[in-house]
């Protein structure tokens, strides 16, 4: 297990080093996106309209969060920064790693086959991030930079966060076809086998 | 009588906001024993953010968890406590007031139009769980339950001849299909008979009890033990991503029930354990039971 500093834009040698256990801290831009922007940005690219997504999203860190925010003093500030739970996602990832390029997604609860297998073909990774950790993940925001299409409502419009060694993210899925939740809950359900017979 | 008004409105959003902020000291140090005991790098990693997250939310006053939750009250209202009407209203200006100043997230939704109402109250929201019992001071629990911890209830209406067995295969089977979803370490909660509807409260109820309160049933504590022993075995861990400790405790609570059914209601209540207890006296003074 190694624990990374990685700056946004990330490359796909930044992706490739990572490992399932390892720890990643993140600088730099973080671009929020969950049901909605996912469903938006990918009709938009169906149609042959990448460009008018408002973030270039090659090499982004793409976070399942719904923030909580506030305008005070005509500026918007984040009040909670925790993680969404990314399996809601699952159908849809894939081909939003392979339309926009995104080398990284931050969120909870992991991803499962399909992804795994885009995260390997395409150069990206899953950082999980501990769920409910909203206190410390609220203060690594250094500032709003924009938000983009905040008619899908506060939680589901697109943030755009500068942070500063936002974590800790564990690497759950990798660039090399490992899923750690994947093989944990595998595991577990082995092992029920034996509880059960104790029961 | 509008001064107790107030005293209540005040006295409510202050459990709201002392919950937002602060779980009580028995999960708080579960969670260290937790971390202290965890071997697995990437537990204790989870572990060490989520005990340093409830410092910083409780030193800065940064709620614990953008999901701030459903506002869940409660109420056992003594007989001769001496207001009874108005009290729904009391707790849903306490919480447009809670969802405004904290801020807490605005998370009620009609189900058919998706619309939010913008401030946490709507049809039956606050949910409200009305007691009357004799006395006259009003006690009043706050829980605030994020989604991804209520979405993996369960409710299992078991036929009787499983007994015993079937209970406990029910709640280990719970968890497995609950896996990294409910935000682990989650406490259990077991409601055990009743009907459905009881079965699952009972199982919420059973979450709000201190973790290191031993089941008066000598019999229940064993089963309780051996649940716990039985779920951490599987090595699920926090966050499902490996380790010792997938639940903090498991709790038991039951009732009587008909001879052809056997229910069991599973409620998982996710480590930002957020509830408060308070008891108001007639006089409207408030004594915070929790968080201490």
């Amino acid at each position: 297990m190694a624990e990374y500093r990685l700056k946004t834009p990330l490359s796909e040698e930044d992706v490739r080093q990572l490992k399932v256990g390892d720890i990643v801290y993140i600088s730099g831009i973080i671009v929020t996106g969950r049901d909605q922007v996912h469903r938006r940005a990918l009709e938009l690219a169906a149609k042959g309209e990448k460009d008018k997504v408002p973030v270039n999203l090659e090499g982004a860190v793409l976070y399942h969060c719904g923030p909580i925010v506030k305008k005070v003093d005509g500026e918007w500030k984040i009040f909670g920064f925790g993680p969404t739970t990314s399996a809601r996602m699952e159908s849809v990832e894939a081909d939003f790693i392979k339309e926009f390029g995104v080398r990284a997604i931050i969120g909870k609860g992991g991803m499962f086959e399909r992804t795994t297998q885009a995260m390997k073909e395409y150069g990206a990774v899953y950082l999980a991030h501990p769920g409910g950790v909203s206190a410390v993940a609220t203060k690594s925001v250094k500032r709003v930079i924009d938000v983009h299409w905040l008619d899908l409502g506060t939680p589901e419009a697109m943030w755009v966060v500068e942070v500063e060694n936002f974590g800790p993210t564990m690497v759950a899925i990798d660039s090399h076809g490992n899923n750690l939740f994947l093989d944990v809950m595998n595991k577990a359900k082995e092992k029920v086998q034996e509880v059960y017979k104790t029961l | 009588m509008s001064d107790l008004r107030e005293s209540l409105i005040n006295g409510v959003f202050e459990m709201m906001k002392l919950a937002a902020f602060n779980v009580p000291d028995d999960v708080k140090n579960a969670l260290k024993r937790a971390y202290e005991i965890e071997d697995n790098p990437v537990a204790k990693a989870n572990l060490g953010a989520i005990v340093r997250n409830l410092e910083v939310a409780s030193t800065e006053r940064i709620p614990i968890c953008q999901d701030t939750g459903t506002p869940t009250f409660f109420v056992e209202l003594g007989e001769d406590f001496p207001l009874k009407a108005g009290l729904r209203e009391i707790i849903e200006q306490a919480t447009v007031k809670a969802t405004q100043e904290i801020p807490l997230r605005p998370n009620a939704v009609n189900p058919w139009t998706y619309e939010n109402s913008g401030n946490n109250v709507g049809r039956f929201v606050p949910i409200i769980h009305w007691e009357v019992v004799p006395g006259d001071e009003l006690k009043i629990t706050y829980l605030a339950k994020g989604g991804g911890s209520e979405n993996t209830s369960k409710l299992y209406m078991l036929s009787p001849v499983l007994g015993l067995k079937g209970i406990k295969k029910a709640v280990i089977d719970a968890v497995v299909e609950a896996g990294p979803k409910p935000c682990p370490p989650i406490i259990v909660g077991v409601g055990v008979g009743g009907g459905a509807d009881m079965a699952m409260k009972l199982a919420k109820k059973a979450t709000l009890r201190r973790l290191d309160d031993k089941n008066p049933d000598p019999k229940l504590a064993e089963l309780e033990e051996e649940l716990l022993h039985k779920i951490n075995s599987l090595g699920l861990g926090p966050m499902g991503l490996g380790g010792k400790t997938y639940a903090l405790a498991v709790k038991i609570e039951w009732a009587h029930k008909h001879p052809a059914s056997l229910p069991v209601g599973i409620s998982t209540l996710c480590w930002a354990a957020r509830k408060s207890i308070a008891v108001f006296k007639p006089d409207g003074s408030m004594k915070v039971l929790m968080p201490p």
